[in-house]
């Protein structure tokens, strides 16, 4: 477990200086002068950024997730747009002019797009605010829309602003995802926590990035409140019966479950803020003594 | 020592080893608790935090291995006897996969939602299922090769199955509990899980263990066991439903787990003998013990990563497996 949290921390200091690398590949492509007419973006996070930034009919096509209330906040807006699933064949065939992809995922689509000559734009996951605050501004450079971006990132300022305003009220957090993982130190959701002014459980049992939290550590560590997913997915899986569990439901009666939609998560945006808000306000009506 | 008296002793010492095992099994967890307090902490009238997890986390995990390590062993033993045959075993001959897929569909349906009965009774008709297809693919009488040939063909084809309605589940996470299907864990089940199964593991025990006699008669063949006052259509009645009733239970809330069946019988027959009789609660106390100490080293070996039991059943099984395929195949040549 802690070579595993070693590596993680690791890979997380990376992640920046990955984003400033693509960052600079980004600026100097010679397209950049004129902006994109048809794009098309096949990840989640790239697509919802692309959404809020983008001019009319600038964006073409955006990945089934998109369109995914369990995963999207936008997805209301995604509703209309072409879907694509991150395979070459079809997003060729699209012609786009830009292709907008994440780091991780579709990673042999990312190369053989490039081969074809397509222009490929990647973003690399956002880890904390200042990551949602370059990646929104980049995204206003490969689209040409740099001032809607400038409006984004001020939006995203003043929430931030606002819920520094409030008063911490240091009640203690434990996020408890299916399959029983949290997010650790590191993570968005960590600066999220913070942000609200409650503690994050996982922080304080030395959990970094994304990490198991098995059940026993869950109960032993008492949280003021749980953080669930609380996703339906319109079908059942293993993976949520530990939501069902005697022992959870024992923690979250006591600590009361307070559900933020991963969705909100998932990528940065400035409505990542609405699970800060979320998890301040459920903090506020919490009784119980603070720590 | 007479032979009588060595049985005894066997089963007195895999009965203290299970003790043990279920003891440790108890006090091992990533909450690192005292042996001490964990145990008081079973009994006491409080309501903390410690005795939440010793009673709705790690007894159901330490009973849940007792219940279906005994159910892999004793039906592993069964199984051997009745289809007089070395290599049977519930995971070779295609019940454990099948059951993983009659729990599969009644858990991924909703079905097990609406009516959690649904869970061990769809294993068990598809563990039934299994049985008869086995059975008659290779006929009464059939060999070991084509047994096995008609368990792999059973599994291949159930575990294709439980592949596909994962896949197809809407839910994103369902394709990723293929490994807990095809091999099996018991982190945080619950006593829900316990009394879903036990009913039918109860039934399935017994219908097992009152094949003693019959399985000692088929030893020295059919005709003879006949000729004994052996009905055949009862005991192919009890260890069908024996042990699809036990194996489907327990499939249904852990997973299939390998080998265990197998490995079992074969390492107590030099001890108690080759008697079916004997060799049935030996193994059901063995099965505990192995299953119980793969339940305990999946949890030291690899905290916080979620190993699945089967993958350490399968690294003492699978090679005890090709031993004894050689030394099967030495002996027919």
């Amino acid at each position: 477990m802690p070579t595993n949290g070693l590596g993680c921390a690791r890979f997380r200091a990376w992640l920046p200086a990955l984003a400033g690398l693509a960052v600079l590949s980004g600026t100097s492509a010679p397209a950049a002068a004129e902006p994109p007419k048809r794009v098309v973006s096949m990840n989640v996070c790239t697509d919802q950024l692309a959404i809020l930034v983008a001019g009319e009919g600038q964006l073409h096509s955006v990945s089934y997730l998109a369109s995914d209330p369990n995963t999207s906040v936008l997805a209301d807006r995604a509703i209309d747009m072409t879907v694509n699933h991150g395979l070459a064949e079809e997003v060729f065939l699209m012609q786009p002019d830009l292709v907008l992809a994440g780091t991780y995922t579709t990673r042999t689509t990312v190369a053989l797009l490039r081969r074809l000559g397509v222009r490929v734009e990647e973003f690399a996951p956002d880890s904390s605010i200042a990551d949602i605050r370059s990646n929104i501004l980049r995204m206003g450079e490969v689209l040409e829309r740099r001032e809607r971006a400038a409006e984004l990132v001020a939006e995203l300022d003043r929430g931030v602003t606002q819920l520094g305003e409030g008063s911490a009220s240091h009640k203690t957090v434990a996020t408890y995802y299916a399959n029983s993982y949290t997010s650790g130190a590191g993570t968005l959701v960590d600066e999220i926590v913070k942000l609200s002014g409650l503690v994050n459980v996982a922080d304080r049992l030395g959990l970094s990035g994304t990490a198991r939290l098995p059940l026993e550590m869950l109960v032993l560590s008492k949280p003021d409140l749980v953080a669930g997913g609380g996703e339906d997915y319109g079908a059942p899986a293993l993976a949520q019966e530990n939501f069902v569990h005697p022992a959870y439901r024992a923690v979250a009666e006591q600590g009361r479950a307070v559900a933020v939609p991963s969705r909100y998560t998932i990528c940065g945006a400035p409505f990542t803020l609405e699970a800060a808000r979320l998890l301040r306000d459920a903090a506020g009506q919490a009784k119980g003594e603070t720590r | 020592m007479s032979d009588i008296s060595r049985y005894r002793l066997v089963l007195a010492v895999l009965a203290i080893l299970a003790t043990i095992l279920f003891l440790l099994s108890l006090t091992v967890g990533p909450a690192g608790l005292g042996f001490a307090d964990s145990i008081a902490a079973l009994f006491s009238d409080k309501a903390g935090a410690i005795e939440l997890i010793m009673r709705e986390i790690r007894l159901p995990r330490a009973l849940l291995g007792l219940m279906v390590g005994a159910t892999l062993g004793l039906s592993g033993a069964a199984l051997q006897g009745y289809l007089r045959n070395p290599l049977a075993e519930p995971g070779l001959i295609g019940v454990s996969a099948s059951a993983s897929l009659g729990a599969v569909i009644a858990i991924y349906s909703g079905l097990a939602i609406v009516f959690p009965l649904a869970l061990p009774l769809s294993a068990l008709a598809a563990a039934v299922l299994a049985v008869v297809v086995v059975q008659a693919l290779a006929g009464l009488r059939g060999s070991t090769l084509t047994i096995i040939l008609a368990g792999v063909a059973v599994s291949s084809f159930a575990g294709a199955m439980t592949s596909l309605a994962l896949n197809l589940s809407p839910n994103p996470f369902a394709a990723l509990e293929i490994m807990f299907w095809m091999l099996g864990s018991l982190t945080d089940r619950s006593m829900t899980h316990v009394w879903l199964a036990l009913p039918f593991m109860l039934v399935g025990w017994a219908m097992l263990a009152a094949l003693g006699r019959a399985l000692d008669a088929l030893t020295l063949g059919n005709e003879t066991a006949a000729s004994m006052g052996i009905d055949m259509r009862r005991v192919q009645l009890l260890a069908v439903f024996g042990t699809a009733a036990s194996v489907g239970a327990a499939t249904a809330v852990s997973g299939a787990i390998g080998f265990v069946g197998l490995v079992v019988p074969h390492m107590l027959r030099p001890l108690v003998g080759s008697r079916p009789s004997r060799l049935l609660p030996a193994s059901a106390l063995a099965g505990a013990c192995m299953l119980l100490a793969a339940d305990i080293l999946v949890r030291i070996i690899a905290p916080g990563r979620d190993l699945k039991l089967g993958v350490l059943t399968a690294i003492v099984g699978a090679p005890f497996f090709l031993w004894l395929v050689y030394r099967t195949r030495r002996k027919l040549a």
